[in-house]
């Protein structure tokens, strides 16, 4: 635990408090966009971003890698979109595709620029399972700017991302560009993804985003305590995920995030105030004949959350 | 053989078993399922290590068969408590992936296995590890392991075809014509998975997922006919294996990495060209029946 004594430390730790916190908000969203494998399909889309970003400038500094991995992300997504509404593929096959050859074409540039790279490549790899160890000081203040953007936008936008989430009519009716909201969600979920994929890798990035938003479902109906609950999920897998991963020489962050928020999973799954299994099974034991039905969840959200 | 034919071979019956297990995966909108079992696999594998203590590739199989109908059951069980189903496979298939990469990276060590490998497969050292068959001699043992796992999907896709086509195109048609829909089900999912974990050993995870969706996809792109759709999707399979070999060996860099390039770019030329269903074929159909 050496470690966790060093300043160095201590901020890696609030950056992925940060990062923790804004994916699971972001994931949120995702999960009522029904687009939760969709930030599969962009984390993997952005490496060869990262790869070409850092064989363009010869320099592995983050906000530039950043950028490429944005640029790479973006065309994953537009390409899901182009082969979705101009052919007959569907869209899993769409991201399954995208997903694929675009971290194909990632690993065969990376093994390129490995061999002709020299020694300052050697962080690179990192990015396939994240090493949030190996962040520097402006790494994590790059992190943790760009994730306090995402989470004041979630934050300041919540009326509006209620809106647009749940009645994108009703949204319509009082002025609300549904167009632009969802490029602003395409724009924070990207976001977020790179932001995140040096600390917990390419593959893994999308469990940060998705778990969270999961779990906190068994909490509540209603969507500010979801958004709330996945922030603190996430962030608090952030944290212990980095922490054990510090704990043994090169281990990587990102399986240990995942594996504690999937623990976070497991409790809300048996314990959760909402459909979790113990309150389920209390409930029929209660009422032996009447069964628990579970009517569709989005509908049943939007009464609770008052309509509108 | 020569070291550059097995390696050929080996990849080429990759393309073809995974050609024909796609079709059948992407009608059935399972094109994530796959991603899920591609890397769930990996735990099947490890664990299989971790019992038996030996790198043998009939273990592995059962192994990952295992782990792949275990991820199904997860997911369908979730989605029966109320997660949506796209949720519920991001949910399954990254934690039990972080455990199996937890397991590698603190347990196993770098004893003959790892994640780099696992991830993107090795097919250089394929030729290297041989078994003795009478009357043929020695050959690779994946290129065997291949070889068996081709037969059985062929066998299964032919013997049942009908089964199978009713299935994905009609369940409801399918149930109520007295086909057990939930036993093909599974028995595809077990397909699936000895297909996913056959080619893991040579190509990797993500090398297995291009192959399984995207010919099979630029086949769907060509023709309405299913017996032809699994032709060309076992077609572009190889062609993808062998285009990929020598742009690998051209650019020198990761072979299953170039030929899952490849397969995009398999799939790209379907999409804009191919006369049936491609982007050109209807920016120019208009224009034609105006004439």
């Amino acid at each position: 635990m050496t470690l966790l004594l060093s300043p160095n430390a201590w901020w890696v730790l609030l950056s992925m408090l940060v990062l923790g916190v804004a994916s699971g908000m972001i994931g949120c969203l995702a999960y009522w966009k029904r687009q939760s494998l969709m930030s599969d399909a962009l984390s993997h889309a952005a490496l060869p971003g990262v790869v070409i970003a850092f064989a363009i400038t010869g320099v592995k500094i983050l906000p530039v890698l950043i950028l490429g991995a944005a640029i790479s992300a973006l065309i994953g997504a537009f390409l899901v979109q182009w082969v979705v509404s101009s052919s007959r593929i569907k869209e899993d096959t769409a991201m399954g595709i995208v997903l694929s050859v675009f971290f194909g074409l990632g690993i065969m540039l990376l093994t390129i620029v490995n061999r002709t790279g020299g020694g300052n490549v050697s962080g690179l790899d990192g990015f396939i399972f994240g090493q949030a160890a190996s962040m520097v000081r402006t790494d994590v203040y790059t992190m943790s700017a760009l994730g306090l953007v995402v989470i004041s936008i979630v934050w300041l936008g919540f009326k509006e991302w209620k809106l647009f989430l749940f009645d994108p009519a009703f949204a319509k009716g009082l002025g609300l560009s549904v167009r632009l909201m969802n490029s602003l969600y395409s724009g924070v979920l990207v976001l977020v993804i790179v932001i995140g994929i040096q600390a917990v890798g390419v593959i893994l990035m999308s469990a940060l985003l998705i778990i969270p938003a999961v779990s906190a479902r068994y909490w509540t109906h209603s969507f500010k305590w979801m958004l709330i609950g996945a922030a603190v999920i996430g962030g608090g897998s952030g944290v212990i995920g980095t922490v054990i991963s510090t704990m043994g020489k090169g281990w990587p962050t990102g399986p240990f995030i995942v594996v504690s928020s999937a623990a976070f999973f497991v409790v809300s799954l048996l314990f959760g105030a909402q459909k979790g299994l113990v309150i389920v099974r209390l409930q029929q034991r209660s009422r032996i004949k009447s069964e628990v039905s579970v009517p569709a969840e989005r509908e049943k959200m939007v009464v609770k959350e008052g309509g509108y | 053989m020569s070291y550059t034919g097995w390696i050929l071979l080996t990849a080429s019956l990759v393309g073809l078993s995974c050609g024909t297990i796609g079709v059948l995966l992407i009608l059935r909108r399972m094109a994530m399922m796959a991603d899920a079992i591609s890397h769930t696999v990996l735990l099947g594998i490890v664990v299989a290590f971790l019992v038996t203590r030996e790198l043998s590739g009939y273990h592995m199989l059962i192994g990952a068969v295992v782990a792949g109908l275990l991820t199904s059951i997860l997911i369908q069980w979730l989605q029966s408590r109320g997660v949506q189903g796209e949720a519920s496979i991001g949910v399954v298939f990254t934690t039990l992936f972080a455990v199996g990469v937890i397991l590698i990276a603190t347990k196993v060590g770098n004893a003959h296995l790892d994640v780099k490998h696992a991830l993107m497969g090795e097919i250089t050292f394929v030729p290297w590890t041989t078994v003795h068959l009478p009357w043929i001699g020695d050959i690779p043992e994946a290129t065997f392991i291949l070889s068996i796992v081709l037969l059985v999907v062929l066998a299964a896709v032919i013997g049942f075809y009908k089964e199978w086509k009713i299935t994905s195109f009609d369940p409801a048609l399918a149930a109520s014509i007295g086909i057990p829909v939930v036993v093909m089900h599974y028995a595809f999912m077990s397909l699936l998975s000895i297909t996913t974990v056959a080619a893991f050993d040579a190509v990797g995870a993500i090398m297995v997922l291009a192959m399984l969706i995207t010919p099979a996809a630029s086949a769907y792109l060509w023709t309405d006919r299913l017996s032809l759709m699994f032709v060309l999707s076992g077609g572009f399979g190889v062609l993808a294996a062998v285009a990929g070999y020598y742009t690998a060996a051209w650019l020198d860099t990761s072979i299953s990495g170039s030929m899952a390039f490849a397969t995009g770019v398999l799939f790209m030329i379907s999409f804009l060209a191919s006369p049936k269903h491609g982007l050109l074929s209807k920016l120019l159909s208009p224009a034609v029946a105006a004439e």
